[in-house]
Order: C-alpha cells, then sequence, then structure tokens
C-alpha cells in the first residue's frame, strides 16, 4: 500500500472514531439530564429534610445554596415523629402492608392451584370471570364498596381497607403460570405416595414457586405502601388508622409553614420503599406487566 | 372414580373460595349495584335513614349530561390523554438510550425508575415546591433566560398551567416503567440491522424513527393501550395536588374526580345516583377507547 492510502485509512479511522466518542460523550450527557430529572426531586426534599432551619436567613428557594445547606440536622426528623406523631402513621402503614402482603399471597396461591392443576366443574367459568375483572369499570366500585364496609362494621378499621383489594387478577394469574411451570410428574409422584392437595400445594407447588411469591410480594408491598386512594377512602370515618401515604398531605396542609418536617416526614416514608427497591430491583426490572401507570 | 372427581371439585372451590368471595363482594357487586344505583335516586341522608334507592330511570343520566361540571370533566380527561404519546415515545426513546453496550447504563436505569416507585402523595409534596413561584421550575427557566423575575408564576395556580404541571408529574412517574418494558421488546431488534443502517450513513434520529418505531410497533400500541386507560381514569394526581377541587377555576377537574366529588369526596351532600351515573358514562368512555386501541392492535397482529 502506498503511503498516502495508508495515510488516508488512518485519517478515516480517526474520523470515525471520533464520531463513536462524541456519540457516547452525548449519550452520557442526555442520560445525565435524564437522571437529574428523575431523581432531583429527592435530592432536594432530603437536602430540605436536613437543613437546620435555626440558622438565620434559611429559605428552601434560595437556589443553589438550598440544595446544599450550611448547616445539618436530624432535628427535622425528632421533631416530626415527636410532635406530628409520625410514628404512629408509620406504623398504620406497617401494618395495612404487612396485612395486605399476606392476605394476597394466601389468597392468589390458593386460588391459583385449582385454575392451573385441578379439572372441575365451572372452571372456565371462573376463569372468565377472573379475566372479567380486568375490563370491568372497577373505577367506580369505591362508591360501594364504603356502602358495603359499613354495612358489615368495618369501615374505619385495618380489615376495611384491607380485605376489598387482596383477591386481584393478577396475583392469581402470577401465580398460576408460576404452577404451570412445575412438571405434572412431581405431582403425579406425590399423588402416588398418598399426598393430599393440600400437601401437594405445601409441599411441591410453593416451593418451587418461589420467585413468583417473591415478586408478588414485593409488588404488592411497594404498591400498598404507596397507595393513596383506597385507604383515603376507606378510612375517611378514622383518622387514627391512616397510612404515611395519606396522613402525609394533611401534615402539609396543616403545616404549610414547616416545609422542613414535611421534607423530613417525606424522607421517612420513602426510605423503605428505596431498601426494599434497590434490594429487589431485579424484579421491578424485569418488567411484569401488572401495574398499570397513566 | 366418580367420588375422586367429586373430592377434587369440592377441593378446588374450597381453594378458590376466599378469592371468589372476595371478588364478588368487592369488585362484581360494586360494579352491578354502582351501575344500578346510576339509575335511582340514593343520597348519604337516605343511607342514613335506612332508606332504599328509588328508581328514577334515565334521569341522573340527563342531569349529568347537561351538568357543566361533568362536560368540564370530560373534556380534561382527554385533554390529559395529550400525556400518552410524549410519554410512550419519550420512554421509547430513553430505552433505547440505555440499551447501548456502555458501562453504568444498569445504574441509569435503576435511577430512572425511582419515580416508578414512589408514592403519588410524596410527589405531590415534592413537586409543588418544585412549581412554586420562587420554586426551582421558574428558577431554572430564568437561568436559560426564558423568563425574567416578573414573569415567574405557581404553575399549579394558573389556569393555563396546572394541567400540564400534573401531566409532567404523570410523565415523570411512568416513563421508567414503560422504559423496562420496551427494554425487553428491544432484545428482539438484532443488532445487525441497527449497525447496517449505521454504515449506511442513518443518523440516530433517522435510525429511531425509521427501524426502531416501525420494529416496536407491537409493543407501542401495548403500551398506549395501557396508558389510555389509566390517564382516562386519571384520580388520584388531581386529589393529591389539589386538594380535590379540581382547580384553579376548575381547569383541572377530571371526569372521575366528578364522580368522586358527587360520592365520598364531598360524603355530606353525597348523591350516589348521580355519581353512579356520570361512573357509568366514564366507563362508556373507556371500554370505546379501549376498543379503538384494541382494533387498531389486532389489524396490526394481523398484518404481521
Amino acid at each position: 500500500m502506498s503511503p498516502a492510502k495508508t495515510q488516508e485509512a488512518a485519517r478515516l479511522r480517526a474520523k470515525a472514531n471520533l464520531r463513536k466518542g462524541l456519540r457516547i460523550t452525548l449519550s452520557y450527557a442526555l442520560m445525565l439530564v435524564i437522571l437529574g430529572f428523575a431523581i432531583f426531586p429527592f435530592l432536594w426534599t432530603l437536602a430540605i429534610s436536613i437543613t437546620d432551619k435555626q440558622a438565620s436567613g434559611i429559605s428552601i428557594y434560595d437556589f443553589p445554596r438550598s440544595l446544599f445547606p450550611p448547616a445539618i440536622t436530624l432535628g427535622n426528623f425528632f421533631e416530626v415523629i415527636d410532635k406530628l406523631n409520625l410514628g404512629k402513621y408509620f406504623l398504620n402503614s406497617v401494618f395495612i402492608t404487612a396485612l395486605t402482603v399476606v392476605g394476597t399471597l394466601v389468597v392468589s396461591a390458593l386460588a391459583a392451584y385449582p385454575l392451573a392443576r385441578l379439572q372441575f366443574p365451572g372452571k372456565a367459568l371462573i376463569f372468565g370471570a377472573i379475566v372479567a375483572t380486568l375490563v370491568l369499570p372497577t373505577e367506580i366500585a369505591f362508591i360501594v364498596n364504603v356502602i358495603t364496609l359499613r354495612d358489615l362494621g368495618l369501615l374505619g378499621s385495618y380489615a376495611g381497607v384491607v380485605l376489598p383489594i387482596i383477591a386481584t387478577a393478577f396475583g392469581i394469574f402470577l401465580m398460576r403460570q408460576a404452577y404451570l411451570a412445575i412438571p405434572g410428574t412431581l405431582m403425579e409422584a406425590a399423588r402416588i405416595d398418598g399426598a393430599t392437595e393440600l400437601q401437594i400445594l405445601w409441599r411441591v407447588m410453593i416451593p418451587l414457586s418461589m420467585p413468583s411469591l417473591t415478586a408478588l410480594g414485593i409488588f404488592t408491598l411497594v404498591g400498598t405502601w404507596n397507595a393513596f386512594f383506597w385507604p383515603s377512602v376507606a378510612l375517611l370515618t378514622n383518622d387514627d388508622l391512616l397510612p404515611m401515604s395519606v396522613a402525609i398531605l394533611k401534615l402539609k396542609g396543616q403545616f404549610n409553614n414547616d416545609v422542613f418536617n414535611v421534607a423530613a416526614g417525606a424522607m421517612i416514608m420513602m426510605i423503605p420503599v428505596l431498601v426494599v427497591f434497590f434490594l429487589a430491583q431485579r424484579f421491578f426490572m424485569r418488567g411484569l406487566e401488572g401495574a398499570v401507570k397513566g | 372414580m366418580k367420588r375422586q372427581a367429586l373430592t377434587t371439585t369440592l377441593i378446588a372451590y374450597a381453594f378458590l373460595a376466599p378469592a371468589l368471595v372476595l371478588l364478588g363482594l368487592f369488585t362484581f357487586y360494586p360494579v352491578l349495584y354502582g351501575s344500578y344505583l346510576g339509575f335511582t335516586d340514593y343520597t348519604v341522608a337516605d343511607l342514613a335513614s335506612g332508606e332504599g334507592p328509588r328508581w328514577v330511570g334515565l334521569k341522573n343520566l340527563q342531569f349529568v349530561l347537561g351538568d357543566s361540571l361533568f362536560q368540564t370533566g370530560i373534556l380534561n380527561s382527554l385533554k390529559y390523554l395529550l400525556v400518552v404519546p410524549l410519554l410512550q415515545i419519550a420512554s421509547l426513546a430513553v430505552a433505547v438510550l440505555v440499551n447501548q453496550k456502555l458501562p453504568l447504563m444498569a445504574f441509569f436505569r435503576v435511577g430512572y425508575y425511582i419515580p416508578v416507585v414512589t408514592s403519588i402523595s410524596l410527589a405531590a409534596v415534592m413537586w409543588e415546591w418544585i412549581f412554586q413561584k420562587e420554586g426551582f421550575l421558574n428558577w431554572s427557566l430564568q437561568l436559560l433566560n426564558l423568563i425574567n423575575s416578573e414573569g415567574r408564576f405557581n404553575w399549579l395556580l394558573n389556569e393555563h398551567t396546572a394541567l400540564w404541571a400534573i401531566m409532567l408529574v404523570t410523565f415523570w412517574r411512568g416513563f421508567g416503567y414503560y422504559m423496562v418494558l420496551y427494554l425487553a421488546g428491544l432484545q428482539s431488534i438484532p443488532a445487525e440491522l441497527e449497525e447496517a443502517a449505521t454504515l449506511d450513513g442513518a443518523s440516530a434520529w433517522q435510525r429511531f424513527w425509521l427501524i426502531i418505531v416501525p420494529l416496536m410497533r407491537p409493543t407501542l400500541l401495548l403500551c398506549s393501550l395501557l396508558s389510555t386507560i389509566a390517564a382516562i381514569r386519571v384520580l388520584e394526581e388531581i386529589i393529591v395536588f389539589t386538594g380535590g377541587s379540581g382547580g384553579p377555576l376548575n381547569s383541572t377537574y377530571t371526569a372521575l374526580l366528578y364522580v368522586y366529588n358527587k360520592s365520598w369526596g364531598n360524603m355530606l351532600n353525597a348523591n350516589f345516583g348521580v355519581a353512579g351515573a356520570a361512573g357509568l358514562l366514564i366507563a362508556l368512555v373507556g371500554f370505546a377507547l379501549s376498543y379503538l386501541n384494541f382494533r387498531l392492535t389486532r389489524e396490526e397482529r394481523s398484518e404481521r
């Protein structure tokens, strides 16, 4: 090859490398901007929550200074727990979430078994009915559900919040899918050994469906912890049992002046979800088409 | 053998019983009874005094259709649908961006998903500070010289911007979720296709619109359907940002907020007949939109 040609090739390669480098730099710049959009609200709220408000002339709107608080304190956290009784609402959230997760797992794991593995009359009808709940206009169900809870004497109780939300088509179908993936020979072997259906479910199906059960539990946990609308309606008559997701807005309305306390409350509510999310991120990043977002 | 079949049936129904009872009582019954209430006169006073609903036929439907507040609600809910195409195209673009084989991609994906696991009430707390007159949004716009300090206003208290501000929060909470769904779809696009296009000199913009979007159409349509159904039912966002008022000047008053405010959102004046009728009408709009979307997806499937 002539020297001129080699030079030309090197020049072209350098140009291609430059373009590639430019593309990668641009990609990262764009991704950083989007990351800022995604997490800026949390960073600012975190900054507000640890700002020492005793220091003079502190305003949360004094950018960019307010993003880097000059004096740091945990006082806002103690204050919001102490004065605004946040501990009570935190425990309410814990109870409601725990009951909902356990309830959802039990109801789904039980109902999915016959739908996946047993033959019985009415199976197609029941299957169809559960599918139908996906297209029913369930957004109006809350009107009547409050009346039903009132008639049952459950309005304003944990049971009243939890019972209407633990049976879901999503949970039942997720578990049914898991059971269907288990080889039938395992069930046959258990039957020949004289195992009852309950034993098969408990000893064979459930241990082998742990990934799906875990996923369902985690989705339910995060969804229930964050839920706002239904608990706010079901606990219309009993402020004492409100979960944090509802209480935080009430607190904000009552103590609108103290943004520092509200920010601390927001962080207290967010941190458990973040911990669960980081520990279980692979379940979320797999993209189960369960929850629906606007 | 026959006895065995009977036993199996009994066991099956025993296992199904909790789910069937709960779904029947809290999903089927309220939808049916709520629909029935739409044709009756039934208020919270009747409920308190133990009086039953009285059949009035189409009176409630007539009232709701003629109520300008409900019309505003339907209009605003339809306006809210504008978030769907923006959200879907942006989510797909973000998915393409983090689908590159570069370091730190998992880090960015996880970061983008954080808003998805954020409660709407927390989102309201945080974004309200951003939308304030002295808030971060106006400060950023000032920094970019897009407005001056006299031009600042509270985005949630201006009737021209409030709905858009709330839509931005829906977008914020949604794009990470759809990004994950699109990432799954992107795995099925062969890498050679993009490489070939790049070699032929196609720009990133061209590759996105001419290769990725057409190939991702099935996923795009599915996600659009999910997104449309969620958008037409928008309610929580409005309650947390406006306290249920739908203000300013009803500019964020959505259709489902009407149902809420005619029932438990305004407990002392609850009129379950009117709320039920409005709910039925919204369900009809929802069905129509779902059907439209379903038809589009089906045509797409038969083409492939």
